[in-house]
């Protein structure tokens, strides 16, 4: 049965590692297939930020869980369902423009978000936050940079650059939703307003928008569900690759 | 600061730094973890020393390698004794590379960072006119944002016609 009685701080650890984690994961897929070699080295070191982030929001979780778990046993030995990132972060890198588009419109909104983390009433976010504010800011402007060459490019590239705007418009909603679990961190001082963030957001997102000359989609659908566990099919699969190892031989060091 | 007596003659927590100051940076072997701002505090209480180190980038791949060296350094250095501890905050900034590392970086063919470290945000606002550690040359442009590590990015000269690494602010 599902532990329904985890503590909110728990559990906000691991909405915030574990999409750091699987984003981390999905970019370090473009290693060694990037469009060129700085690109290639530019998502390996932004996939490094995240892990980065990751092993710190899941050390913390491991201990403010008390069970004795530490990141690995986190990151490795979790099922799909167990994992709280968001759904955004799972999703297929698809084309490159995909990729850049996902890094701006999370980016973009993690450096938001851990800019005002800063001054969290839990002193371990709080670091956390000044640091990782200081990386997110470099993801969120090389991605707003190449989608703007990208929508303000060729034909192609900018079609492509709007079917990945279009495509990912839906899955940014979950980034904002606020529950119980996030209203009582909200509440306690420790986590920011996710829904205060969204006009800056929006504001940001839409004059990049227009210098690359790209439109900015009508809301339709709004996915919701990866923060409570609810996932797509694709995160079943990156799991299955980046467990295999730990599962195969759980006591592998190397 | 410890007062008084060993105000006279040099501390533990001094002969520690010394100590400190002979461990380079894995990456960036010709500046040492002190010059980098790496190491924050040396703590002296009551004959107990303490180092206090901090982390560059989260996902520094030479975190590990840099807390190992430190820990060797000071064993081999006669504080065996001396706790090492990490603290995330305040966290690492650019601001607190020595002028000495700054000369150290730029000798060794990397342009140290320019300029306090502010918000990244604003687009096609990276550095301008970065100054070329090879010739001196200020006609430069960036070629990509990310470099060989996290920290750096990646320059050419256009007056020397040489690639450099620029150590990004943060």
């Amino acid at each position: 049965m599902r532990n329904k009685a985890e503590s909110p701080l728990f559990e906000t650890c691991l909405r915030l590692g574990d999409t750091a984690l699987i984003l981390g994961q999905r970019l370090a897929e473009w290693s060694s297939k990037a469009p060129n070699v700085e690109l290639d080295i530019a998502l390996s070191n932004q996939a490094l930020d995240l892990i980065g982030q990751a092993r710190l929001f899941l050390d913390y979780a491991g201990r403010v869980e008390g069970k004795g778990r530490d990141e690995d046993a986190l990151a490795y030995h979790r099922l799909d369902h167990e994992f709280r990132n968001f759904m955004i972060a799972e999703l297929p890198n698809g084309d490159f423009a995909h990729t850049m588009v996902r890094q701006l419109f999370f980016g973009t909104f993690a450096h938001l978000l851990f800019e005002d983390m800063r001054k969290s009433s839990d002193a371990e976010f709080a670091a956390i936050a000044a640091k990782a504010e200081k990386e997110m800011a470099y993801h969120a402007r090389h991605s707003g940079e190449w989608t703007v060459r990208l929508g303000d490019g060729t034909e192609e590239s900018h079609e492509r650059a709007q079917a990945a705007v279009n495509a990912l418009w839906p899955y940014v909603h979950e980034l904002f939703t606020v529950d119980a679990v996030d209203q009582e961190m909200i509440d306690a001082g420790v986590l920011p307003d996710a829904g205060v963030l969204k006009a800056s957001w929006q504001a940001d997102i839409e004059a990049v928008l227009a210098r690359a000359t790209l439109s900015v989609p009508e809301d339709d659908w709004q996915p919701e569900g990866g923060k409570s566990g609810r996932h797509t099919e694709h995160l079943s699969y990156l799991l299955a690759e980046m467990q295999v190892l730990p599962r195969a031989y759980p006591d592998a060091k190397w | 600061m410890v007062m008084g007596a060993a105000a006279v003659e040099p501390s533990r927590a001094d002969a520690a730094w010394a100590v400190l100051s002979g461990v380079m940076d894995p990456e960036i072997p010709v500046v040492s973890v002190v010059d980098l701002g790496i190491v924050r505090e040396v703590r002296e209480e009551g004959g107990e020393l303490e180092v206090i180190i901090t982390p560059t980038y989260t996902g520094c791949p030479a975190t590990k390698q840099i807390e190992f060296d430190v820990r060797l350094a000071l064993d081999k250095g006669g504080f065996e004794d001396a706790a090492l501890s990490i603290a995330l905050a305040p966290a690492w900034s650019t601001d607190w590379i020595t002028e000495k590392g700054r000369a150290e970086l730029k000798a060794f063919g990397i342009a140290p960072p320019e300029g306090a470290a502010t918000s990244k945000r604003e687009l096609f606002s990276g550095d301008r006119n970065v100054q070329c550690p090879h010739c001196g040359a200020r006609d430069t442009e960036m070629v990509s944002e990310f470099g060989s590590t996290a920290c750096k990015s990646l320059w050419r000269c256009r007056s020397c016609r040489e690639p450099f690494d620029y150590f990004k602010c943060i």
